[in-house]
């Protein structure tokens, strides 16, 4: 019997019943949503900004066991306050979306198709032509000045590439092969 | 960089975004900021909740315009006219802030008496107009003696050749009625906006006005901004709270990606990549140091850069490396290296976060210079046309071209997204904020550091092995980052190598452990690589016994090992505490133009940095942008160089004259003042010059005339 009565008890009707209550408190609660937390409740966070635009927007990237779960306003952003707007709101889908791309392509000279190939191999290959094209067109001196550059291997950027990244591309390029076709799409 | 650099000193937002909020007027002209910077714009709302006006200018009836006060609608490619009256309209009748103007501008100094203005014969031409070289060249836009660094000055602005009275005679026909005719504003309406932003002028108010590529987007962008500055500088707003200008750019990190730039022309924070004339680092030196102000520490930035690239190899025997770094022999761009790309003088290509293919102007000559690489890398997140142009193209559907027929080698390498990599962004009103990495990137995803390193280190390794004087640079080039499991280089060592060091190694110093104020202090041999960092730019020497990455950097990560960009707590309205703004944490750079000249703030409403009687330093809510123990009063001696020749009252630093300058006696290609002419594509006459388009402008109109919306920021 007494397990009876506990068996109903989880009604939540019946609880409504016996504590004659409104049905919209606690005793509307099964023992599901009483199990239910937030999807962050147990999740790490990141503190990140909002790539997009160039407000600066701050984010809270929450995550757990190396999945991204959501993307949320910092609160604390002196500049955002908790805002984001519907596209930095999205950016979670940004990168979740399905077209996303996750492996490493290559196209052979006149192939109609994509052909597969290691992200080790592709590097050592890139390598390689960077290397060809700059010995075949690297220029020493020019009428009598040293130039130390070459016009044949070019760079075009993004303006969403961080700090760090666009300092090791000028390292790089520029200070270490010469490369003077180096551009992007910011004109401040 | 030019428009706002020749005005103020820095390429660079003067304000940062919240102190909208405190602006009693607010311009919003070349922007729909509340479509494209929403949440910036909630400091504009801000503002309007606290009894300001706001006036956005624009053709088109937005939901900015919804949200202003003055909706005024222009004729597009007419700002100059519209700004230019109210330029004229605060001379003529007097209302400009004369207490600020005087000390703070150059509106006293004395031109040179070769220089003539466009009135002369009303053709739009400046003096030093070269007809055969479509240019303007010479010297007689500075000023009287030809030294910027200590100019005579008329304080009354009545002599006749002082900059004032230039700029009034310049002015003088951009009336009301001229503007009505040009941009089709009714009288009426420009006299609304003329009286809210003179109300908003003088010691207790303050206006500021925001921009973005509706501005910088025109082929005469820069001329609009300055046309702006001009306007900011006669109301007395920049350097003070809810004034200045607030370029609004486009993507997240456009301003970070000029102060360290992927650009050809710039070194890091804006130091002037050497061109062939420069041969020896001397000569370079002698040509970009300026005797006076900020930029007198040229060399020590230079320096310092050079160190950072080629780190010891660096000598001043070899005057640190300065040959190895490439020439320029004319201009570089995008826009000129794509006809190298059509011709099939370009060999490859990298693309990162670019998609020329149809994100830039003529897309079908994009895609066929594309084909006509020999290699292309494409790092992008998604399969983007200008990665598959061989495969799915207008063109290929068309059959102009087959993809039997290309040649190009393509290499699509998967990018990681902003979650999946840590490293900085520069906002806006350049705030530098850190994003810390939550998950790795997904499958063969990678970052941009990773690429370059993982690059960096095969090709390093290949100069090695070879004995090829040419890949001299190569060897030489300080690639000591360590890395994480991924391969990635730590980009906390790379930001703290932006912010830089004593050269000389401190020995046993653990790894990243703070020891001796040194972070990172190993290289990847296990080596110690270099000493403790410096608190700043002030620290840095051109003796090679310091490095720097980005010297405007520096202060981001200093001795105390606190990465300032990933700092999160924010203890005023300006966000002191939560990233790092550049220069110096700064967030409101000029600022010692907030007080008065004798010091005191201009009024308790509107204080933001005073030099203090008690202790003789400036003080205040911001850091204070100025030497902290200069007293307002102190005078230069004569002869004296760099910072010590920038009197006590003259807020603009970078300037050679401390002055924040209406006419740009140096550095402007075309004009130093701004000059209402049509646009390219205008199909109506000049009311003003009898030339209708900017002079200059026709060399680099038929060429670049498919191309200038390009320019995205």
């Amino acid at each position: 019997m007494a397990s009876l009565t506990a068996l109903l008890s989880k009604w939540p009707l019946i609880r409504q019943i016996r504590e004659r209550a409104d049905g919209t408190g606690l005793e509307a609660m099964s023992d599901k949503t009483r199990a239910m937390h937030a999807r962050i409740d147990d999740a790490q966070v990141a503190r990140s900004i909002c790539p997009y635009c160039g407000v600066g927007c701050g984010q809270l990237i929450f995550h757990k066991d190396g999945k991204l779960l959501s993307i949320e306003g910092d609160p604390e952003s002196p500049i955002s306050q908790g805002n984001l707007c519907p596209k930095g709101a999205a950016s979670y889908q940004l990168l979740t979306h399905s077209r996303r791309e996750t492996k490493m392509k290559y196209r052979a000279p006149r192939a109609k198709e994509w052909t597969e190939i290691s992200l080790e191999r592709a590097m050592d290959v890139v390598a390689d032509r960077v290397w060809e094209s700059r010995k075949r067109t690297f220029v020493h001196k020019q009428n009598g000045a040293t130039i130390n550059h070459t016009t044949a291997i070019c760079h075009l950027g993004g303006a969403t590439l961080d700090n760090e990244e666009n300092y090791l591309i000028k390292k790089l390029f520029t200070a270490g092969l010469g490369m003077v076709c180096v551009s992007n799409q910011a004109r401040i | 960089m030019p428009g706002l650099g020749t005005s103020f000193g820095r390429g660079g937002a003067t304000t940062a975004q919240q102190d909208l909020a405190n602006a009693d007027c607010i311009l919003i002209e070349g922007s729909s900021m509340a479509e494209a910077h929403p949440v910036g714009f909630r400091w504009v709302m801000k503002a309007k909740e606290r009894g300001a006006t706001i006036i956005h200018v624009d053709p088109r009836f937005s939901r900015t315009s919804a949200l202003a006060d003055i909706w005024v609608p222009l004729r597009a490619g007419t700002d100059i006219a519209f700004l230019g009256g109210l330029v004229r309209h605060l001379i003529e009748n007097n209302l400009f802030f004369r207490e600020y103007v005087v000390p703070y501008t150059n509106a006293s100094c004395i031109l040179s008496d070769e220089y003539r203005d466009p009135e002369g014969n009303g053709d739009g031409y400046f003096s030093g107009w070269n007809e055969e070289k479509r240019a303007y060249e010479g010297d007689s836009w500075l000023y009287k003696g030809g030294d910027l660094s200590r100019p005579e000055r008329d304080l009354t602005l009545q002599h006749p050749q002082c900059v004032f009275q230039k700029l009034k005679r310049h002015f003088s026909r951009y009336t009301p009625e001229m503007v009505e005719k040009i941009c089709g504003i009714p009288p009426e309406l420009f006299h609304k906006v003329a009286d809210a932003l003179v109300a908003a002028s003088g010691p207790k108010k303050t206006a500021a006005v925001c921009y973005a590529v509706g501005w910088t987007q025109h082929s005469k962008g820069v001329q609009i901004i300055r046309a702006a500055a001009i306007l900011q500088l006669l109301l007395g707003n920049i350097g003070r709270p809810g004034g200045g200008i607030l370029a609004l750019r486009g993507h997240a990190s456009i301003q970070g990606s000029t102060d360290i730039p992927t650009l050809y022309d710039i070194l890091p924070g804006y130091l002037t990549m050497p061109h062939k004339g420069d041969q020896t680092l001397q000569q370079y030196l002698d040509t970009y140091t300026k005797k006076t102000g900020l930029w007198s520490g040229y060399p020590k930035y230079m320096v310092s850069t050079l160190k950072a690239y080629y780190g010891k190899r660096a000598t001043a025997k070899n005057d640190f490396g300065y040959s190895w770094l490439p020439k320029l022999t004319g201009n570089h761009s995008f826009f000129e290296f794509l006809y190298d790309m059509l011709d099939g003088k370009m060999e490859g290509m990298f693309l990162m976060g670019q998609n020329p293919a149809v994100g830039a102007p003529n897309s079908r000559l994009q895609r066929k210079a594309l084909s006509k690489l020999k290699w292309l890398v494409v790092r992008d997140m998604v399969e983007i046309e200008s990665a598959n142009f061989w495969r799915e193209s207008p063109e290929i559907d068309r059959g102009e071209l087959k993809a039997e027929d290309i040649e190009t080698e393509v290499f699509f390498f998967p990018a990681a997204g902003h979650a999946e990599k840590e490293g900085a962004f520069t906002n806006t009103q350049r705030l530098l904020q850190w994003r810390e990495k939550a998950v790795d990137p997904p499958g063969d995803c990678r970052s941009e550091a990773w690429f370059m390193h993982q690059l960096a280190l095969r090709l390093i390794a290949k100069a090695k092995a070879s004995d090829d004087s040419i890949d001299e640079p190569l060897r030489a080039l300080d690639w000591w980052y360590p890395e994480d499991e991924l391969g990635d280089p730590k980009t906390e060592a790379v930001l703290t190598e932006i912010n830089g060091w004593y050269t000389d190694p401190v020995a046993g110093v653990g790894d990243s452990s703070g020891n001796e104020s040194v972070v990172f202090g190993i290289d990847r041999e296990g080596n110690p690589h270099h000493g403790k960092q410096v608190n700043g730019f002030a620290e840095l020497k051109a003796d090679g016994s310091t490095a720097s990455g980005c010297w405007i950097y520096s202060g981001v990560l200093g001795r105390d090992g606190v990465n300032k960009a990933n700092s999160r707590k924010s203890k005023d309205y300006l966000g002191h505490g939560w990233g790092f703004a550049w220069p110096g944490d700064r967030r409101i750079i000029y600022n010692r133009a907030s007080a008065r000249p004798d010091g005191s703030p201009w009024s308790e409403r509107k204080k933001l940095v005073w030099w203090d009687w008690d202790s003789d330093k400036w003080t205040g809510i911001d850091v204070p942008g100025f030497v902290k123990g200069k007293p307002p009063d102190f005078e230069p001696e004569v002869g004296a160089e760099g910072l010590d020749a920038i009197p006590g009252d003259a807020p603009f630093t970078l300037h050679e004259d401390g002055l924040g300058w209406l006419f740009v006696p140096k550095g402007l290609q075309d004009g130093p003042l701004p000059t209402h002419f049509e646009p390219l594509e205008s199909p109506v006459s000049n009311e003003l010059y009898s030339h209708n388009t900017n002079p200059p402008e026709h060399w680099i109109g038929t060429r670049h005339r498919a191309m200038q919306s390009f320019h995205l920021c």
